[in-house]
C-alpha cells in the first residue's frame, strides 16, 4: 500500500529526517512511535506533501514524493493532524461534508454511518465544530478523513490529551476502520494503543528508523524500549 | 421634509449596495490571500468599458450578462499567472504588482477606448419613473440597480453559507493546508474566488457605468472609498463590508440632502462671527460640501475606537 524509501526531509538547514524506511500492506495498522521530536510528524508531513520530499514514496504502486497534498489525498491517502483543526465556525455535519472529496459517488461511509456511531456527534451535527470537547473533536477529525473514502489513512497522536475512556473508542474506532479494508498509520508516543490495536510497529529515533517488529517482539525488546521510547 | 429623507436613504442604498458589490470581492480576496487588491476598482472600470462596448453592438442587456464574465475570466488568469508567480516573493511584491496593474488597466483603457467620457446609456426599457412621491420621480434604473446589488448579496450569502463550495471557501480562508489535505484543490478555490470577485466588480460598473459616468477615471472615484469600506468593515468580514458599505453610502447620501453648516451649529450655542473674519470659510462650510470627506473621517475614528474594524477579528 504505501512504501517509503530513503526519505529525508529539512525544516531550513536542519536535517529532520535522515533516510527513513518503511512500508504498509492493505488493511494494516502499522504504529510509528518515538520520543518527541525524532521525526514522527515530520514523516507523515512529508508523505502529505507538506514538506518536501527528498527519496521515494509509493502509494499503491505510484510514486507521489513532489505531488500536492490535494493530488495525494485524491489518490486515496487520508490524513488526520495532530493538531486536529476543526473548523471552528463550521457545523459538524459541515465538517463532514468537507470531508467528502465528491458527492456523486457514495464511499464506505455515510454521514449518517458516523452518527450512529459516535451518537454525541450525531446529538450535536448542528452545532458549531469549535464548541465540541477535545474527544468529540477528535472524533470528528477522524470521520472528516473517512468521509473522502481513504485507502489508508495517516493519524497523528490522536490520544494526546483525551481521557482514558476516550482513547479507548479511539481504539475501537481505529479497529473497525481496519476491518473496513483502510490501512492504518498510527503515529503514536503511547506505548498502551500501539501495543494493543497494531500488526506491526516501528521505532523512530534521530530521524531514522531504529526498530522493526511485532508488539509481542517491542515488549521483550527491553535495550528498544528503554533506550528509544521510555522517557 | 419627509420626503428629503426618503430619497436620501434610497439614494444611500444605491450607493452602499453599489459599493457593497465592490467591496465583497475585495474583501474576500484579502481574507484569501492577505493581501489587498489596488487593481479591484480597475476591475470595476473595465467591467463599464466592456459592457458600453458590447451594447453598443447587442444591446445593455448582453452588457449586464457578458462584460462581468469577461472581467472574471481576466481576473482569474491574473490569478493564476499573475499573482499565484508574485506571491512566493511575499506580500510587499504581491502589493506592487497589483499597485502596477490597476496603473496597466488605466493606461489600456485610455488607449483603447479614449480619455473621453463615453455616452453609455441605460436600457429605454427601464428609462420611466419606478414611482412619484411628493413630486418626486425615483428612476426604475436605480430600483434596477437596488435589485440587482441585493440579488448579489442574497446569492453571495446563500452560496458561501449553504452549499458545499461555500463550506469549502470558508475553510479553505482559514485553514487551507487541512482543505488541501482533504482533497480539494486550494489554489482553484483561491482562482475561482478571484474570478468571482472580479466578476462582481465588473458588475458592479456595468450598472453604475450609466448613471456614475463611464471615463478613465472612475476607478480613482470609487476605489479608495471602496478600502475605506472594507478597513471599516474588519478587514475580511463579509457581513462587515455589509454594513459599513450601507454606513457610508447613507451617510454620504445624508449628508449631501441636508441643508445645515457649521453657522447652524454655532448659532445654537449662541456664537456668531463677522464675515470679515479670517476663517469666514471654516464657519460657513456646509455639511453637502465635507460630505466626501465623512467616510474617511469614519475611518479615523473606527481605527482609533476599534482598530480591527466593526467586525473585524484581531489576528491571533
Amino acid at each position: 500500500m504505501l512504501e517509503v524509501k530513503d526519505l529525508h526531509a529539512y525544516y531550513g538547514k536542519s536535517h529532520i529526517l535522515q533516510g527513513v524506511d518503511f512500508n504498509i500492506r492493505e488493511g494494516e495498522i502499522v504504529s510509528l512511535l518515538g520520543r518527541n521530536g525524532v521525526g514522527r510528524s515530520t514523516t507523515v508531513k512529508t508523505i502529505m506533501g507538506e514538506v518536501e520530499p527528498q527519496g521515494s514514496i509509493k502509494f499503491k504502486g505510484n510514486e507521489i514524493a513532489g505531488k500536492t497534498s490535494f493530488e495525494i489525498a485524491h489518490m486515496g491517502l487520508g490524513y488526520v493532524p495532530e493538531n486536529r483543526d476543526i473548523f471552528p465556525t463550521l457545523t459538524v455535519r459541515q465538517n463532514l461534508i468537507l470531508g467528502m472529496k465528491s458527492t456523486k459517488t457514495q464511499g464506505r461511509w455515510t454521514i449518517e454511518e458516523m452518527f450512529s456511531m459516535f451518537p454525541n456527534l450525531g446529538r450535536r451535527a448542528d452545532v458549531d465544530g469549535g464548541v465540541l470537547s477535545g474527544g468529540e473533536q477528535q472524533m470528528l477529525c477522524m470521520c472528516r478523513t473517512l468521509m473522502g473514502d481513504p485507502d489508508m489513512i495517516m493519524i497523528d497522536e490522536p490520544t494526546e490529551g483525551l481521557a482514558p475512556i476516550i482513547v479507548e473508542q479511539v481504539a475501537d474506532l481505529l479497529q473497525e476502520i481496519a476491518k473496513r479494508g483502510v490501512a492504518i498509520l498510527l503515529v503514536e508516543q503511547k506505548l498502551s494503543i500501539a501495543l494493543k490495536i497494531s500488526h506491526r510497529l516501528y521505532v523512530m529515533g534521530h530521524g531514522k528508523i531504529v526498530y522493526e517488529g511485532t508488539p509481542d517482539s517491542l515488549m521483550q525488546a527491553d535495550d528498544v524500549r528503554t533506550e528509544w521510547l521510555e522517557v | 421634509m419627509l420626503e428629503v429623507f426618503i430619497f436620501a436613504t434610497l439614494n444611500g442604498l444605491v450607493t452602499g449596495l453599489l459599493l457593497f458589490m465592490l467591496a465583497s470581492g475585495l474583501t474576500l480576496i484579502f481574507s484569501m490571500m492577505g493581501v489587498l487588491n489596488f487593481a479591484h476598482a480597475s476591475f470595476y472600470m473595465l467591467g463599464a468599458y466592456f459592457a458600453f462596448s458590447i451594447s453598443q453592438y447587442i444591446g445593455f442587456w448582453a452588457g449586464l450578462i457578458f462584460a462581468p464574465l469577461i472581467v472574471g475570466v481576466l481576473g482569474a488568469l491574473v490569478e493564476r499567472y499573475g499573482l499565484r508567480r508574485v506571491h512566493k516573493s511575499g506580500h510587499v511584491a504581491e502589493l506592487v504588482f497589483t499597485f502596477g496593474l490597476a496603473f496597466l488597466i488605466e493606461e489600456i483603457i485610455q488607449f483603447v477606448w479614449g480619455r473621453d467620457t463615453k455616452n453609455y446609456q441605460y436600457p429605454d426599457l427601464l428609462d420611466f419613473p419606478l414611482f412619484t412621491l411628493f413630486g418626486q420621480e425615483f428612476s426604475a434604473y436605480r430600483g434596477f440597480m437596488i435589485a440587482i446589488s441585493i440579488g448579489i448579496f442574497i446569492c453571495l450569502y446563500r452560496v458561501l453559507t449553504k452549499s458545499r463550495i461555500g463550506i469549502i471557501i470558508q475553510a479553505a480562508i482559514t485553514h487551507p493546508n487541512t482543505v488541501a489535505n482533504l482533497g480539494h484543490n486550494v489554489p482553484l478555490v483561491f482562482m475561482g474566488v478571484f474570478g468571482v470577485g472580479t466578476a462582481l466588480a465588473g458588475l458592479a460598473g456595468v450598472i453604475a457605468g450609466p448613471v456614475l459616468t463611464t471615463f478613465p477615471g472612475m476607478a480613482a472615484v470609487l476605489g479608495s472609498i471602496v478600502f475605506v469600506i472594507v478597513v471599516i468593515g474588519g478587514l475580511g468580514s463579509l457581513a462587515g463590508a455589509f454594513i459599513a458599505s450601507l454606513l457610508i453610502g447613507l451617510l454620504q447620501s445624508y449628508a449631501i440632502a441636508s441643508d445645515v453648516g457649521m453657522a447652524d451649529f454655532l448659532n445654537l450655542i449662541g456664537v456668531s462671527f463677522e464675515r470679515s473674519h479670517p476663517l469666514n470659510d471654516l464657519w460657513t462650510l456646509t455639511l453637502p460640501q465635507v460630505a466626501p470627506i465623512l467616510p474617511y473621517l469614519l475611518l479615523v475614528l473606527v481605527l482609533v475606537f476599534r482598530p480591527t474594524g466593526l467586525l473585524g477579528k484581531r489576528e491571533e
